[in-house]
């Protein structure tokens, strides 16, 4: 029953998205109140449909109803209840279902905090959004029917993916999609200021909230998915410029970019057709993303079970979107008016090359990744593979420019600077970060140059950053709490951001150049060195799980004269057959202790367990970099000044001031 | 089109780091040299691993293979080349750099040097001149970030 | 020449399309054979009898042959096979490779799904297979009169492409010089 009720629930959305994504739009066309204010009800009601079929499914899944199709082939009776409810969205159809409920939330939220914005605007966005919603619906409906019922009823499932039943499981996809969706708002925003024709700074003021409210999530998503695969894969790799998780990087980017170039068209009122065309990319990214994930079209370890012809459904829907998108950009843009001019050495220049390096970096991990797609039809007989080798050789290059501005670009004044100026602020960091560079080149040595160099750039953000908060404090009479305490938010936000950047440049040299490894095969009483780390192996037994049976090794590792506990396993899922191992690691501030076990196997000395050390160097500075530049966003998203509305003209503005244009 | 392929696919549910103990060479150098040429190889019958990642038969078997030639005296380069003569350029995970791969190479760059002379040219053509502000007092300063941020 | 920049994205989004389009019909994990048109690797293998006669790459001459590399452990292989006894029993000799197969389990596989086979070799270590740069099983070569690859089968031989592909070619190469 539940089935059937989550099926209707789904099948009068797909009616109700359709109401919605005409007549708002009408309704902005003829200034008809009504027309526009069914769009905010319309948007209310998707939401709330959806929420019925996904919690009837979500249901489903934790009743563990084998009848329904979907949970027979990704659940069973042993599988612990979390791991049956994430298990919702660890399949296909499931996950299509949340890519459609976070969409009508991020809808619901247009219609309920979009007050303050011109209702013309309003109801066009919240129209295409109903497309979206429409097209995605429809995919899900015809397509990928999460409700489909078996029969005969099995009397067990088979089970999730091992790799899968863990709480990265209940965490990375929700917060993934929480960002890729969240780009369809910045997407129809932009669509809807081509259709205005009018994309001033009180609109990009209005969808800056937007932006940060899907990239904030798609930070912690990213890196999540870094902290799930290195716990869980077993070696230690924290990022494999895999296609799918390239899929994901791409939108962080291009959502960065549109970050700042959205601030630029805020306050200044120029870029606004480059802001349009990064929002109309970043969600564009996204769907090309999901075509990747579901389509077969590339090998990827992160591949749902790949059909081609949900890819020409998927690749329907992209050209229909980002093509009219596209299309509107080429025709309309021209016609936008060009905001304030600026001065080659300015705030604004500065986000512009800023602006133009992610899209650089974007290009490369774009062409990284579709290359070998675009070969294949070039070339047939040239199949060719592009992997780290290839990213590590162009990705850094281009990264280290744009980090490097990172830092210079919030001494910049708006409109005009003088590069005099800028260069007696640059004085003392560029000072600082020479002595740390001179000292780290004397500590590690000439060969580890490329290491140093990155904890010297690591250095040179986070001193930016404090040096931002520095300029505020301390005014031309010194020290003010009252500058401390009226520190905006968004302030805060950037100085987060751009330090959380810092931690993680940091974290990525020192693993890349630092990192120690040792596999040999091991018996309990022995001992083995891997750097800094001496591990002694106590012993090794069977256990039990809840639905595993394991091979479990106890280790002692000791460092720098502290010793603790390590436990690693060999688990074999007795449902599925599949097996996993699970790393023990130790945790410090400093680095990781990392073991992991592996089979049985001889050696000159008989047999044994092979087992693999590691060090793994600052690479906890990787993800906690991440997480602040998430709450640097949230930082930002908290501002009060975002709630208030268009920016109102001040009056009588001091004389000494410039009057911005 | 099911294959054998699917068997092996199969087994990779099962990722652990992939070099074991008893494929390493004794000689550190010729060891650390296998694990190099190792990681720019491809696992052509997985998802997207280098042979030194991958625990798949075949990876294994290559794995071996790298450190024969390498044993026999052979430099990097004719390790490398004596994969790709079997597998062909599918098996490198650092594309060549040729013709059809120019674009790959080159054009992150190109967009780069591209759009910086697009902006140059942009601002020279649009001069700005204003007059410079004196220094701001503690008031101004907090007036101004408000107004501006 | 404003109004061209604006025109860019659409014009590369188009090109893209195309591309993604033409990828849906590829299958990214087939791998062209890089022995097309080139001899045959060498071998000489030992054969899944004890005692009994092995397969080496030199008796490729003089007659047009399939070779086909094959597994008791392969999932499609049992699928192939009846397409292979068609093959053999239509008087196109079938060669055989078994790729990292126990002797006994390559035997017993043979003694329960039949025989085509006109002579077989056992590549337990995989290295001849490595030659030949297999990827998977079932995989066939075609190997003409003078001992060069023509032609790669990736996967089962199904009947359409026996009578589509192979079997015109067989023809062609036995009329050929």
């Amino acid at each position: 029953m539940l089935a059937e009720i989550g099926h209707f629930a789904l099948i009068l959305t797909l009616l109700v998205a359709i109401a919605q994504s005409v007549l708002p739009m009408l309704g902005a066309i003829r200034g008809d109140a009504a027309l526009m204010a069914f769009g905010r009800s319309a948007a209310a009601l998707q939401a709330l449909l959806i929420a019925i079929s996904f919690g009837c499914l979500m249901t489903l899944f934790g009743q563990a109803d084998f009848s329904v199709k979907l949970v027979a082939n990704h659940s069973a009776l042993s599988q612990p209840l979390p791991y049956r409810l994430a298990a919702t969205w660890g399949n296909h159809e499931g996950s299509m279902l949340l890519w459609v409920l976070v969409l009508s939330i991020y809808g619901a939220g247009i219609a309920k905090f979009g007050d303050n914005l011109r209702a013309t605007l309003q109801a066009r966005i919240l129209s295409i959004q109903a497309m979206i919603s429409v097209a995605f619906l429809a995919f899900a409906l015809f397509t990928s029917n999460p409700f489909e019922r078996l029969f005969p009823v099995p009397l067990d499932g088979a089970e999730l993916n091992p790799l899968l039943q863990d709480p990265g499981l209940v965490f990375h996809p929700p917060l993934l999609y929480l960002g890729y969706v969240g780009f369809s708002v910045t997407f129809s925003f932009a669509v809807a200021a081509l259709l205005e024709g009018r994309a001033d700074p009180a609109w990009a003021r209005w969808m800056r909230p937007w932006v940060l409210a899907a990239w904030v999530p798609l930070t912690i998503g990213i890196t999540l998915g870094s902290f799930w695969a290195y716990y869980e894969l077993g070696w230690g790799g924290w990022w494999f410029w895999d296609p799918v998780e390239n899929a994901s990087f791409m939108p962080w980017l291009i959502g960065t970019a549109l970050l700042h170039s959205a601030i630029v068209t805020e306050k200044r009122g120029s870029l606004a057709g480059w802001t349009i065309l990064l929002a109309i990319l970043a969600f564009s990214l996204s769907l090309i993303g999901t075509f990747l994930v579901r389509s077969g079209i590339l090998t990827s370890v992160h591949a749902f079970a790949v059909d081609p012809e949900r890819g020409v459904f998927i690749l329907a829907m992209i050209i229909g979107a980002t093509g009219t998108a596209l299309a509107l950009f080429a025709a309309r843009a021209p016609m936008l008016r060009s905001g304030a001019l600026f001065g080659s050495v300015s705030r604004e220049s500065g986000l512009t090359f800023n602006n133009l390096l992610l899209m650089a970096l974007t290009a490369v991990v774009f062409l990284g990744t579709f290359y070998p797609v675009i070969m294949e039809a070039v070339s047939p007989t040239n199949k060719i593979s592009v992997g780290p080798p290839y990213y590590n050789l162009v990705f850094v290059p281009l990264v280290t420019p744009l980090l490097i501005l990172v830092t210079i670009g919030p001494m910049l004044a708006w409109k005009r600077d003088d590069l005099g100026i800028l260069g007696k602020k640059l004085l003392l960091p560029v000072a600082i970060v020479a002595v740390l560079l001179a000292g780290l080149v004397l500590a590690f040595g000439w060969q580890q140059v490329t290491a140093a160099l990155g904890l010297a750039l690591g250095g040179w953000l986070v001193l930016g950053a404090a040096l931002v908060l520095v300029r505020r404090w301390w005014g031309a009479g010194g020290f003010s709490w009252r500058l401390v305490r009226t520190t905006p938010a968004a302030t805060v936000g950037l100085v987060l951001a751009h330090a959380g950047l810092g931690f993680t440049t940091a974290g990525i040299a020192t693993m890349t150049s630092f990192a120690a490894e040792k596999i040999l095969v091991m018996r309990p009483g022995e001992t083995a060195v891997a750097g800094p780390v001496s591990v002694t192996m106590l012993g090794a037994e069977e256990v039990d799980g809840a639905n595993y049976r394991a091979l479990r090794a106890r280790f002692m590792v000791s460092q720098n004269g502290s010793e603790r506990a390590l436990i690693s396993e060999r688990r074999l899922y007795t449902v599925s057959g599949n097996q996993t191992t699970e790393a023990g690691i130790g945790v410090s501030p400093l680095g990781n202790q990392y073991v992991a076990i592996g089979d049985v196997q001889t050696d000159a000395r008989g047999q044994g367990l092979v087992v693999r050390i590691y060090w793994h160097p600052l690479v906890g500075w990787i993800w906690f970099g991440g997480l602040l530049m998430a709450m640097g966003g949230a930082a930002s998203l908290a501002d009060r000044r975002f709630r208030i509305g268009a920016p109102q003209v001040r009056s009588p503005l001091a004389p000494t001031l410039v009057p911005a244009e | 089109m099911k294959r054998a392929l699917l068997v092996l696919a199969l087994m990779l549910a099962t990722p652990v780091a992939a070099v074991m103990p008893d494929e390493m060479l004794p000689d550190a150098a010729q060891e650390a040299r296998a694990r190099a040429i190792s990681k720019d190889l491809r696992c052509v019958v997985c998802q997207n691993q280098s042979i030194d990642d991958s625990d798949a038969p075949l990876a294994r078997d290559l794995r071996v293979l790298v450190r024969e030639q390498i044993s026999k005296g052979r430099s990097d380069a004719e390790v490398r080349d004596y994969v790709v003569a079997r597998y062909g350029n599918f098996v490198l995970l650092k594309p060549p750099m040729e013709g059809d791969t120019l674009l790959l190479w080159l054009g992150p760059f190109a967009i780069l040097l591209l759009g910086g002379a697009g902006l140059i040219f942009w601002q020279r053509r649009k001069p700005v001149a204003t007059p410079d502000a004196a220094p701001l007092s503690d008031a101004e300063r907090v007036e101004l970030d408000r107004l501006s941020n | 020449m404003k109004r061209l920049l604006f025109i860019l994205p659409i014009i590369a989004f188009a090109g893209l399309a195309a591309f993604l389009g033409f990828g849906l019909t590829q299958d990214p994990k087939e791998l062209p054979s890089q022995l097309i048109d080139r001899p045959l690797p060498e071998f000489a293998l030992p054969g899944i009898v004890e005692g009994g006669p092995g397969l080496a790459s030199a008796s490729f001459k003089g007659e047009p042959r399939l070779l086909n590399v094959w597994a008791s452990w392969c999932s499609a292989c049992p699928q192939e096979h009846p397409v292979l006894e068609r093959i053999a029993q239509e008087g196109f000799p079938v060669y055989g490779i078994a790729w990292k197969d126990k002797p006994e389990d390559s035997r017993a596989f043979l003694a329960r799904y039949g025989d085509p086979y006109s002579g077989m070799g056992s590549d337990f270590p995989g290295r001849t297979a490595i030659d030949l740069g297999v990827t998977g099983a079932p995989e066939t070569f075609v190997v003409d009169k003078k001992g060069r690859v023509r032609f790669k089968q990736i996967g089962p031989i199904s009947p359409e492409v026996w009578e589509g592909q192979i079997r015109p070619l067989m023809q062609k190469l036995r009329a050929e010089a």
